[in-house]
């Protein structure tokens, strides 16, 4: 259990004293809140989505129980209940995406399902020449293109998304019929096409805005997502480059190579112990790359806004110069001044010769150094707006009080600040798990891993950087998506649990 | 005797006071320099007369505007005397040009998808809200390089790769912009919802409140929104390498600078470095430039963003 004080004696802490309480809750919190997500989350999340199967089918036996012949009708001719009951808006359209869908399925898409359990049948037949055997001349035979895996996988999950969309519109379909069944019943007016067109700009307006968000989010975010999580049971890698060979499932494969070493076609890469080995660098590196820079940039925002300290201005646009600029700029020219030996302008200025990106041990020094250089000016512009947005009531009462500027600066600053930046510490930890511009630009994930067969890994590549070599370099997409898959899950539960710590412990009463 | 032993207390105080601050302007000075000291150079390399990938010495010797003529005209790369011919395709114009296309558009179409989705979540109440929110919480956890490659399949499939590669890329980096929602969302919050209620009862319909109440009051946060919108595709990297599938002619900035530094670093001792230096310095100009305009909003937002957390 969790040992808390009474709210009385809460509320007598200095707001220091209040901070390091709830950051101590915070951390003895940690593991009940891991535990929390198998205990309370995965529970509630399956009652709801029991809820919703319930609500579909109860609807249904519903409109099957209780409707007339026209809402039963909708259920295989969509829109006969509107039609029916004059709302031939309605209709026309349930009636026009039941028989687009009907006519896609027959033309197209069954096709395309058929194959989807092998990926793909016929194979690409190379053109070759045969002598006929019986009067010995040459026949040749063209190359045939067979079937393109990728496009197979491609189709079949579009079609999948197509059927579950075409359920949810035959749902809606029942559910509208239904509802204007009993608005007839019940004498009540039924809307038309133009009060439908009306609402859409008023009570339902949020459809109509959402309609476009919401197709980009599912065919740009969500279908490439499925897309890769099927990519991940299949042997999609260079020995089975599609279009010119088929790819096939095979099932939980992928996953054991990757922790029982060795995969057909990976000269031999030793995936598990570069997995872990990077997993292990990129949460050290996430951990400093977020601390630095937080704590950096606040010292930093603290004393260019401390009183008596002139050009305040001037000193924070200096330090927004590396926002303004393209980073990819910057940071290109970083790692080109920072070469070895004369190549550098660094070393030259120095007179030495430090391999800054080519020593295994210092590049990562060197990667968190220049991160620091690069989000600094971002954490001291928070800062500085926060510090700007401190009640000057609070310093007031404190110099009444008789509190000096030390006093006052740890009483009421720090403890101010902390609190409001807090939530922006987890998803820069989050960014920099997935921080592909920094060390890809910088140092390319370099120097090279000595050991052998590591699939290409490089000292200071993250799981990002090494996914993007694994794709472009070694073409093995099978295995790379185990690994999204792996590291989406690492990234989800760590900010689900600090996510919800963080709220659990957050006062927002405090300083308003 | 009192007085005097206060005074000499306020004198101290102030000594400190003043060490104090002599320290600090020290340690301002010395991070000016540290975070200026690649600029200086970048504009100093980019004058820089000598051929050759490095010099032993910061200030270069002869000054010349070379390097941007030459960026422009696409002429091939000095080396010992010889000039080696470019490859096709290889035309800074042409990616700037493909840069900014994309960008405007992309800073225009996402803007809107921004505004739009803030103002739905933050204003209207359905039953999908909350789940909306979360999915969207959820699908921002996967690395977005995977999803990548599926949706370079799918471009290649309508045929929007290489020759439409501008399209592609407009497509892609608007697709899932609505993820993007956070911050304004946490604006429209902190407009008073009473002005809503006002509004409806002279009827107003959502639609005109969205128009004539809540638009005109986001000035801050919709330069905000165009400022991040535009600043993502003109660095972006790592989709446009994908998309161009290795062709020079279907490059952005990004990708050819980078090839600019690959190329001199595989050791063609030419001017190459110092056109990317060049190249540096024009690709920074419009958005720095903007970027300091604008920089009050830009201010506004991040803090705005961290206090909503």
């Amino acid at each position: 259990m969790e040992k808390t004080v009474s709210q009385i004696d809460y509320l007598g802490m200095s707001g220091w004293g209040k901070f390091c309480y709830r950051a101590r809750l915070f951390f003895r919190g940690l593991p009940a809140a891991f535990l929390s997500i198998f205990t309370v989350l995965i529970p509630k999340l399956a009652r709801k989505v029991w809820g919703a199967v319930k609500g579909f089918f109860l609807t249904l036996y519903n409109a099957m129980a209780k409707g007339d012949w026209k809402t039963r009708m909708s259920f295989a001719v969509m829109g006969t209940s509107q039609f029916a009951r004059k709302q031939v808006m309605r209709g026309i359209m349930f009636l026009a995406f039941e028989i687009l869908f009907i006519l896609y399925m027959v033309v197209f898409g069954g096709a395309q399902l058929s194959l989807f359990g092998t990926i793909g049948r016929r194979a690409v037949v190379e053109s070759e020449t045969v002598s006929d055997f019986l009067t010995g001349d040459d026949i040749r035979f063209e190359k045939i293109p067979g079937d393109d895996s990728r496009l197979v996988l491609l189709y079949g999950i579009l079609t999948m998304i197509f059927i579950v969309a075409f359920v949810y519109a035959w749902y809606a379909n029942i559910k509208s019929g239904f509802a204007a069944q009993q608005l007839e019943e019940a004498k009540q007016h039924l809307p038309t096409a133009k009060e439908d067109f009306k609402t859409l700009a008023d009570a339902q307006y949020h459809k109509t805005l959402l309609v476009g968000p919401l197709i980009g989010l599912v065919i740009f975010t969500i279908f490439p997502i499925i897309f890769m999580i099927f990519l991940a049971f299949t042997n999609y890698d260079v020995n089975h480059m599609a279009p010119d060979k088929l790819f096939t499932w095979v099932g939980w494969k992928n996953f054991q190579a990757l922790f029982a070493g060795g995969l057909s076609g990976s000269g031999g890469a030793r995936f598990g112990v570069v997995f872990g080995k990077l997993l292990l660098w990129t949460v050290i590196w996430a951990i400093f790359a977020t601390f630095t820079n937080y704590i950096l940039g606040m010292i930093v925002a603290i004393i260019i806004n401390k009183k008596g300290i002139r050009f305040k201005k001037l000193w924070r646009t200096i330090l927004i110069m590396t926002i303004a600029v393209p980073q990819f700029v910057s940071l290109l020219l970083m790692s080109k001044m920072l070469a070895d030996g004369q190549l550098g302008i660094i070393n030259v200025l120095l007179g030495t010769n430090i391999k800054w990106l080519t020593d295994p041990t210092l590049a990562k020094f060197t990667v968190i150094l220049v991160n620091i250089w690069v989000g600094i000016p971002f954490t001291m512009l928070m800062v500085t707006g926060i510090l700007m947005n401190i009640p000057a009531d609070l310093y007031e009462s404190a110099r009444i009080d008789g509190a000096g500027p030390v006093r006052m600066y740890f009483k009421i600053t720090l403890p101010y600040v902390l609190h409001v930046t807090a939530p922006s510490l987890i998803s820069n930890f989050v960014g920099n798990l997935n921080n592909f511009g920094v060390i890809y630009l910088l140092s390319g994930g370099g120097p090279n891993m000595s050991m052998s067969g590591s699939g290409g890994a490089g000292e200071t590549d993250l799981l990002i950087t090494w996914l993007y070599k694994l794709i472009n370099d070694k073409k093995q997409y099978g295995m790379a998506s185990v690994i999204s898959i792996l590291m989406f899950l690492l990234t989800a539960i760590i900010s689900l649990v600090v996510y919800n710590r963080s709220k659990a412990v957050k006062n927002e009463e405090d300083f308003m | 005797m009192a007085t005097s032993a206060k005074q000499k207390k306020l004198r101290s105080k102030k000594v400190v006071e003043r060490s104090t601050n002599a320290v600090i302007y020290v340690i301002l000075v010395a991070i000016s320099v540290i975070w200026l000291f690649p600029f200086v150079f970048l504009i100093m390399q980019s004058l820089r007369g000598e051929l050759g990938a490095a010099t032993n010495y910061f200030f270069p010797k002869k000054w010349t505007f070379d390097n941007y003529i030459h960026l422009f005209t696409q002429e091939g790369v000095k080396m010992n005397g010889t000039v080696t011919k470019l490859p096709d395709g290889y035309n800074f114009l042409t990616w700037y040009w493909h840069t900014l296309v994309i960008a405007v558009v992309v800073t225009i179409v996402q803007t809107l998808i921004v505004l739009v989705t803030s103002y739905a979540l933050s204003r209207m109440r359905f039953k999908m809200r909350k789940p909306l929110m979360n999915l969207m919480l959820i699908l921002g956890m996967f690395p977005g390089f995977m999803s990548m490659t599926a949706m370079y399949f799918l471009l290649q499939l309508i045929g929007l790769t290489q020759d439409f590669s501008i399209i592609g890329l407009i497509l892609v980096y608007v697709g899932s912009s609505c993820m993007g929602y956070y911050i304004c969302k946490g604006f429209f919050d902190t407009i008073p919802k009473s002005l809503d209620e006002a509004a409806r009862i002279d009827g107003a319909s959502r639609q005109t409140i969205f128009f004539k109440v809540i638009i005109p009051l986001s000035k801050p946060i919709i330069i905000y929104t165009v400022l991040t919108s535009f600043m993502g595709p003109w660095g972006e990297y790592m989709f446009a390498s994908l998309i161009a599938n290795g062709s020079a002619k279907y490059w952005n900035v990004a990708v050819g600078m980078r090839d600019m530094l690959q190329r001199e670093m595989m050791g063609t001792y030419g001017d190459s470095f110092q056109r990317f230096c060049a190249a540096g310095v024009v690709v920074s100009l419009p958005i720095t430039t903007l970027f300091f305009i604008l920089q009050r909003y830009y201010v506004e937002g991040v803090t705005g963003g961290a206090v909503k957390g």
